[in-house]
């Protein structure tokens, strides 16, 4: 256990070549550097197409980057490969934004979990059941003998998100990379999930990268904050500093996009007149997707 | 890490339905999964009718020496007789009897179908699976592979490998058929498999370690069943009907007792000509109908690959 | 006088496999002319269903087995065929979250106008180029985007046209099905002040169902709050934060918070909606309930006039449901602090 890996990204670069298009590159990310230190759970916040997606699977070794380099610990990640890349993955694990899709269809939750935890710790067969009931158990889903056999579609949107955390818990991870994790969820769901991160985080030292567009989960879920715009990091600091004194004008639109209710005040101040110019036209982060198709 | 041996959680991906104790290992077997797919297509009302013929022809074929009153290749009988008691059907041009040869020549079209329809499927699987997971050469030479013969017209290109081909018999033209058959149900094998790969559980799946080898075959291609049956039934359709249409050119070996066979021979005696109606009429309806319940049970398989409609 | 009024609704879901689903239960709701209505729950409330009853789009496996719906003043529950075509160009439009994805990839925004326009026959060319133009600018949008191809347009994009398609038939009453969900943060807050800019200076009726009420308690002039199929508040929006009775729209605004606050707690709600198919007596909230009492497991309370709102619940009079007591989360619900 060596207790004190950190997440290190430096100067990231990565290009998609876009599909049919020979010698269109679309830029993802532009050179975006980021700290997670252990134990710590810092927010990656961004519109879509500010890169944060991307930044996730760099982090996951699902991709490599352009340029730049990513350290976990000493552990060079754009570099692994075969027996040290499966390694990482044990320590290094994602909670996919969408639950209904990250399960397979026909598999069940005892074999969405056994996967884990054949392959990254080596459980024999014979102990895969029981530590699969814990899994879910410590996500809040008992009792476990009642979900094991159920089939994805049997399972509602919240208790579908705690069987892919479950999942990603298996291998226990040191760092968690949580992709928008809430926002597939109905609101009255989110506090659950985002409480169990949190409670996970602090409880067991967890490191965690939280991507999100949503200023008020990870307001809740993380204590420093990264703020990406087309690939570049505009932004960062301690979250309540962040979100209580924006520097950059995309955090503060960001802020703004939130809707606000707790009081009357502010519920007027929001749907106030300077979004709703006929300046909708450009709208700033809107057009990244049309930006590089129409160029 | 570990082989194929691995079943956690005791439920194997073909189980994955059948939501089994969660304890206690429980393989899945392929007889279950026959079964669990017949029930499963015994529901649409088509397929059932489709699957009702099938299993008649599959009876025929089986009694054939009980339901026969005849050797089908006995031609000790008069020539060109008409339907009578002791020939339900007359007889052929040869002096054989056309009921025995019908009920026999079922046992050549199923098998063909059969052979016809898991070899071409087998193939389709493979090239679709490969070309659709993996990425570079390997995609573009199968892919290529798999246009070139979408294009190729398919009668000239049967009749030239079966002209070709040493040898005369079964095995040939279920080979030919083969040959020529794959490449349908391999592309849309492939486009799936490419549309699948990109889903958020395959990402799942190798994140949580699994290996390639594993992810195409318990992730991918289970959500892909209804599409490798469809390929089935429709490569078994294409079988029966090519194997009828190559024996009827000849080109196959005119000794067996088939249905295409029949009517080559009914062709070469002009059967039509001496008012021999039947012996064109009964084997080309018996193909017909093959086919025709081929192609039923294929409205049934889309239920095979979801998980809400398998689970009664 | 209401515009759209609905009457005892309800809507069941007969699936292939399963008992059937009482999706939606003996709901009266109405549209004044001019309104701005938000219809408000969480995914499977049935706020959905009643948008397509409302807007005659049920298809089955839902059926209405109960209840009438009235379109200015008349009875367009049993219109079928060519009556109904009329009613859709004439006055009822709908846009939908998957309407962005609606338009023909093959075809120019410019075609997808040129065959709405087309049905209504009148107008002659020049008069079509200007009105096209018109409309796109309404929705914040350049005339350029005619000539190009839907795959060129990001999502909001894409969704401002498919408002503009909408407006072309001059649409008494708009219904809004989660027209934003599928968009970006801020791609999302741009359209809903669109839209909600469009409304106040078009004047058409309009019904927007979000499973967010955040986003709809700043757009819209009521709120309606669905639960388990049925109605269980109807105010103005202005009221809801600070008067809110129902102790299920209370928990939801608990969902919210301002990021910028000095401490924020967000709430969850404890438990899950009920089945749909089995009917339980009493209230389908009090299982999640920080209120509950004998009563409410027994009888399931009616939506009733309380001061200027609607609200079904028992104890709606009560001072621990006043919006000022601090009755709590429910047992069991999740809290988040940060």
């Amino acid at each position: 256990m060596s207790a004190g890996r950190s997440l290190e990204v430096r100067d990231v670069a990565k290009a998609f070549r876009a599909r049919g298009s020979r010698g269109v590159s679309v830029q993802a990310l532009r050179g975006v550097s980021l700290r997670v230190e252990p134990g710590e759970a810092v927010g990656l916040v961004g519109a879509s197409g500010s890169g944060k997606t991307t930044l996730a699977l760099l982090v996951l070794a699902a991709q490599r980057p352009s340029r730049g380099s990513i350290f976990f610990g000493e552990t060079r990640v754009e570099r692994l490969r075969g027996r040290a890349l499966r390694a990482y993955r044990r320590d290094v694990q994602y909670v996919f934004q969408d639950p209904y899709a990250a399960l397979n269809p026909l598999h069940t939750v005892a074999y969405a979990l056994a996967r884990p935890l054949a392959n990254l710790r080596g459980l024999p067969d014979r102990d895969l059941p029981q530590e699969a009931a814990a899994l879910l158990e410590r996500v809040g889903l008992g009792p476990a003998e009642q979900f094991l056999p159920k089939l994805p579609h049997q399972l509602s949107g919240g208790q579908r998100q705690r069987v892919v955390i479950a999942r990603a818990l298996a291998s226990r991870p040191k760092l968690l990379v949580a992709d928008e994790p809430v926002s597939m969820l109905d609101v009255s769901l989110r506090a659950e999930i985002l409480a169990l991160l949190k409670d996970l985080q602090t409880s067991e030292g967890l490191s965690m990268l939280y991507i999100t567009h949503d200023l008020l989960s990870a307001r809740v879920a993380t204590s420093r904050l990264v703020v990406l715009e087309r690939g570049l990091v505009v932004e960062e600091g301690p979250t309540v500093h962040v979100l209580q004194h924006p520097q950059h004008p995309y955090t503060r639109r960001l802020i703004d996009a939130v809707p606000k209710l707790t009081s009357g005040g502010d519920v007027d101040g929001v749907s106030g007149g300077q979004r709703a110019a006929p300046g909708g036209r450009t709208e700033g982060g809107e057009e990244p997707g049309a930006g590089g198709a129409g160029a | 890490m570990r082989g194929a041996g691995t079943r956690p959680g005791g439920l194997g991906p073909g189980l994955a339905g059948q939501a089994g104790p969660p304890r206690g290992p429980r393989p899945p077997g392929g007889l279950l999964v026959l079964a669990r797919a017949i029930r499963s297509l015994w529901g649409d009302g088509r397929a059932r009718l489709g699957m009702l013929t099938i299993l008649a022809f599959v009876l025929v074929a089986a009694l054939a020496p009980v339901l026969a009153p005849y050797s089908p290749t006995n031609a000790s009988f008069a020539d060109s007789l008409g339907p009578s008691a002791r020939h339900l059907l007359g007889t052929t041009g040869t002096g054989q009897d056309v009921l025995s040869q019908v009920l026999y020549g079922s046992r050549i079209s199923l098998l063909v179908a059969m052979c016809a329809g898991t070899f071409a499927t087998l193939i389709a699987v493979t090239v679709g699976l490969l070309a659709g997971y993996l990425r570079g050469v390997v995609e573009e030479v199968l892919g290529f592979a798999t246009n070139v013969m979408l294009v190729i017209p398919g009668l000239p290109l049967m009749i030239v490998l079966a002209t070709y081909v040493p040898g005369r018999g079964i095995s040939v033209i279920i080979l030919v058929i083969v040959l020529t058959g794959w490449a349908w149900g391999a592309r849309v094998l492939r486009s799936q498999t490419a549309s699948l790969r990109s889903r958020d559980f395959v990402l799942a799946a190798q994140l949580s370690g699994d290996r390639t080898w594993r992810i195409v075959f318990h992730e991918i291609l289970p959500n892909m069943t209804s599409l490798v049956a469809a390929s089935f039934f429709a490569a078994a359709t294409a079988g029966v009907l090519a194997e009828a249409g190559l024996e009827f050119l000849g080109l196959g070996n005119p000794s067996t007792v088939s249905w295409g066979t029949m009517l080559y021979w009914a062709q070469n005696t002009s059967a039509l000509l001496t008012g021999q109606w039947i012996q064109v009429f009964a084997p080309g309806l018996c193909i017909g109908l093959l086919a025709a319940s081929l192609a039923l049970v294929n409205f049934g398989v889309d239920s095979l690959s979801n998980p809400r409609l398998r689970e009664r | 006088m209401a515009l759209l009024e609905a009457r005892g609704v309800d809507i069941v879901y007969r699936p292939p496999l399963g008992p059937p689903i009482l999706a939606v239960r003996d709901v009266s709701l109405s549209v004044d002319t001019g309104e701005f209505v938000g219809l408000v729950g969480e995914s499977g409330c049935g706020k959905s269903t009643l948008g397509y009853a409302l807007t005659r789009m049920l298809r089955p496996p839902a059926h209405q087995t109960g209840g009438r719906v009235m379109f200015d003043g008349h009875d367009v529950t049993d219109l079928r065929g060519e009556a109904l075509r009329r009613l859709r160009r004439r006055g009822l439009g709908l846009v939908l979250q998957s309407g962005m994805n609606a338009l023909n990839p093959v075809r120019q925004i410019g075609k997808h106008f040129g065959d709405v326009m087309a049905g209504d026959g009148s107008s002659r060319r020049g008069e079509r180029q200007d009105r096209m133009r018109s409309l796109l600018e309404q929705v914040g949008l350049d005339a350029s985007v005619l000539a190009r191809y839907p795959h060129e347009l990001s999502g909001g994009m894409r969704q401002r046209v498919a408002i503009a398609l909408v407006l072309s038939l001059e649409p008494r009453l708009i219904v809004f099905d989660e027209p934003t969900t599928a968009l970006d943060v801020l791609v999302q807050a741009a359209v809903m002040d669109t839209i909600r800019s469009l409304q106040r200076a078009t004047g058409f009726s309009a019904l927007m169902i979000s499973h967010d009420l955040g986003l709809v308690a700043n757009a819209t002039d009521r709120i309606v709050v669905m639960y388990a199929g049925r109605i269980v508040e109807d105010r103005a929006a202005r009221t809801v934060v600070t008067e809110a009775r129902h102790p299920y729209t209370r928990a939801l605004l608990g969902c919210y918070g301002d990021p910028r606050a000095d401490s924020v707690e967000l709430r969850g709600i404890p438990g899950a909606p009920p089945d749909l198919s089995r009917q339980a007596a009493g209230c389908a909230y009090a299982p999640r309930c920080g209120l509950a009492q004998e009563r409410c497991w027994q009888e399931e309370p009616a939506l009733r006039r309380v001061g200027e709102a609607w609200v079904s619940c028992h104890r709606a009079e009560e001072p621990e449901a006043a919006p000022t007591a601090e009755a709590g989360p429910a047992p069991g619900a999740a809290t988040v602090r940060g």
